[in-house]
């Protein structure tokens, strides 16, 4: 997750294909990896370094809504445990630029794009985490969604991404149920702490949805990307999965889901559901979400602030490069 | 311990017998310092390791570069994890049923222990980390010595941390000698850090009353004995990093007996915000 709205072409026929693409296509139908040093349509390569940087700036801006409310946890384990997520969130990041390396653009380059407005992050980093419920929230509801749309992209063509997704999957399932953790305690709490239970899940809940991505009928990049199995699943299957797996658990803690219209279809198998506002999904995607220019902010602010510290370890680096440069030729 | 499927043999009295034979005792005998002393001493550890551990999780997701982000998490999280323990002991000793959290959550300003250097703001990049090595390198001094306690609960507390510390100075010294000796920028930006802090140090050499009764004790040691090799670290990694000794200076001194800067107010008053708005309630 964290990728929406990831342009790429409509999907080619077989007649339009070159012979390299056909085999290309012919070893993703066959369920092959494709590995970094190896031929790949151009498209192909476009499309998953968007997607994956994506979803690195995602990981990283991602750390500054939790991280607002680590200096105010409410307990020293509720501390660490949050800590520990926020550092998870981080080394996702790391994953997953190293996985956009190896399709041949740094890290640096991809943080210019962020920093320059180019590229995106999930629309959800955009909303505030306003009380202690929030950080069980994003868990249970965030990690729940991102894990709904990463699970299958463990299966996905590239092997570098699947790789990252194997693991990021395991730390996010545990995200998850820790975030569900937290609002257990909150649900079971005092009237305040499950108002703030209630809350949380009121905001968070149509934003979450969003994070799927447009309906399916309006998202007319996905079938290339599905053809190449650069995605796996529709937006719309993966929310109605999602809505399934969540309803009841709202219904363990007691919370009611802020959607009158949400009933069991039992035709379908599955629930029936208010779709969010996307007015105010592409007004996020836009730059006029809560917290944008708060969140791009605070990155590029630590990106200026930090440059004297990279400059200076590189600096570093020169002179003991130059140092032993010189050692070998006074001992030769 | 034994591991949990032992558990389900069928000669369970003699496994029982078998782990009473090789338990330590569960009243470990606090040495002779006053109880109150020794409550005192695990404050002023604990605090230093809860406020520094704040402090350096105030940067999460705002470091230079990402791979700070997650050393400097984690570096919080050892802090956090150490906090825990000491003041989890504290509490124990204390004999009052106070938890590790109701002493973090529930003291204000002046019943905390720690070093005035802690809760120095995090200033620039430079600042967070010459405070960081100024208190590795006595941190490390403090576990190493602690290890040989002669409360084995200290020393194992001790044991556990020094392993963490021990990195956490590598990695301090490292940069320190790095940005020192990197670009006029780098190296004059940790000059002004190094000028900055350095008076906050010497605190954490002075012995008071509650320092001899737990030296006495053979609990800790005495903070004066720890400077000899705090200042041969300090000059090494100085010296490497081609930054000025700022030599004698005025050193501000009060925070371990709780007369502390106006910035530990602001950091309980966030630290602190839940416990104290919503009181008595799980979390």
């Amino acid at each position: 997750m964290y990728a929406q709205l990831v342009k790429s072409e409509g999907a080619k026929s077989r007649d339009e294909m070159s012979p390299e693409e056909i085999a290309f296509q012919e070893r993703i139908d066959r369920g092959e990896k494709i590995e970094p040093k190896e031929w790949m349509p151009e498209g192909y390569r476009k499309t998953l370094v968007r997607q994956i940087g994506q979803h690195a700036h995602s990981e990283i801006v991602g750390q500054l809504p939790e991280g607002n409310w680590i200096t105010r946890a409410p307990t020293l384990e509720r501390k660490a445990i949050l800590l520990a997520k926020v550092q998870d969130e981080a080394g996702h990041g790391l994953y997953l630029y190293s996985a956009a390396e190896t399709l041949g653009v740094s890290r640096d380059e991809l943080l210019e794009k962020l920093h320059s407005g180019n590229m995106k992050y999930s629309s959800i980093f955009n909303y505030p985490t306003l009380n202690w419920a929030d950080i069980g929230a994003v868990g249970w509801l965030v990690d729940g969604a991102a894990i709904m749309n990463q699970v299958p992209l463990q299966r996905t063509s590239y092997g570098p991404y699947s790789r990252a997704m194997i693991r990021i999957c395991k730390e996010e399932s545990f995200h998850q149920r820790q975030g569900y953790d937290i609002m257990m305690k909150m649900a079971a709490g005092t009237p305040e702490q499950k108002a703030m239970a209630q809350d949380a899940l009121n905001r968070f809940w149509y934003p979450s949805l969003m994070m799927f991505g447009p309906s399916d009928k309006d998202s007319v990049h996905s079938a290339q990307s599905m053809a190449w199995k650069i995605k796996i699943n529709t937006n719309d299957e993966l929310r109605q999965k999602f809505v399934d797996q969540t309803v009841p658990q709202a219904e363990y803690l007691g919370l009611t889901i802020p959607d009158e219209n949400l009933r069991w279809n039992e035709e379908k198998g599955g629930y029936d559901f208010s779709e969010p506002d996307w007015s105010e999904f592409f007004a996020v995607i836009a730059g006029n979400g809560p917290c944008n220019k708060e969140r791009l902010g605070a990155r590029v602010k630590a990106w200026e602030d930090g440059e004297w510290f990279r400059e200076g370890l590189m600096a570093h680096a020169r002179k003991e490069d130059a140092r032993r440069a010189a050692a070998k030729v006074a001992a030769e | 311990m034994t591991s949990l499927p032992d558990m389900t043999t069928p000669n369970v009295a003699g496994l029982a017998r078998d782990a009473a034979a090789h338990a330590r005792p569960v009243d470990v005998p606090t040495p002779d310092a006053g109880q109150e002393a020794v409550f005192e001493f695990l404050l002023r550890i604990g605090d230093n390791a809860l406020i520094l551990g704040h402090r350096v999780s105030e940067w999460c997701g705002h470091s230079p570069v990402l791979e700070e982000d997650i050393a400097l998490a984690n570096q919080a999280l050892d802090l956090i994890g150490q906090c825990q323990l000491w003041l989890g002991l504290a509490g124990e000793i204390e004999g009052k049923g106070r938890s590790a959290d109701n002493l973090a959550y529930l003291r204000d300003a002046w019943d905390f222990r720690n070093a005035l250097l802690v809760e120095r703001p995090n200033g620039d990049f430079g600042q967070t980390l010459m405070r960081q090595f100024l208190f590795d390198a006595f941190h490390i001094e403090q576990l190493r010595a602690l290890k040989a306690s002669a409360d084995p609960r200290v020393a194992e507390i001790a044991a556990k941390a020094e392993k963490e510390a021990a990195y956490h100075l590598e990695r301090s010294a490292d940069l320190v000698i790095r940005l020192g000796d990197g670009t006029e920028e780098s190296r004059a930006r940790m000059q002004a850090a190094l000028d900055l802090l350095f008076p906050y140090t010497g605190e954490l050499f002075l012995d008071d009353a509650t320092d001899e009764a737990v030296a006495e004790a053979g609990i800790a040691p005495l903070p004066s004995s720890l400077k000899p090799a705090w200042e041969q670290t300090v000059a090494a990694v100085l010296d490497e990093a081609t930054l000025i000794h700022p030599g004698e200076v005025y050193q501000h001194k009060g925070g371990k007996r709780g007369v502390h800067s106006e910035y530990l107010g602001f950091i309980l008053a966030e630290m602190q915000f839940l416990q104290r708005a919503y009181p008595g309630a799980t979390w």
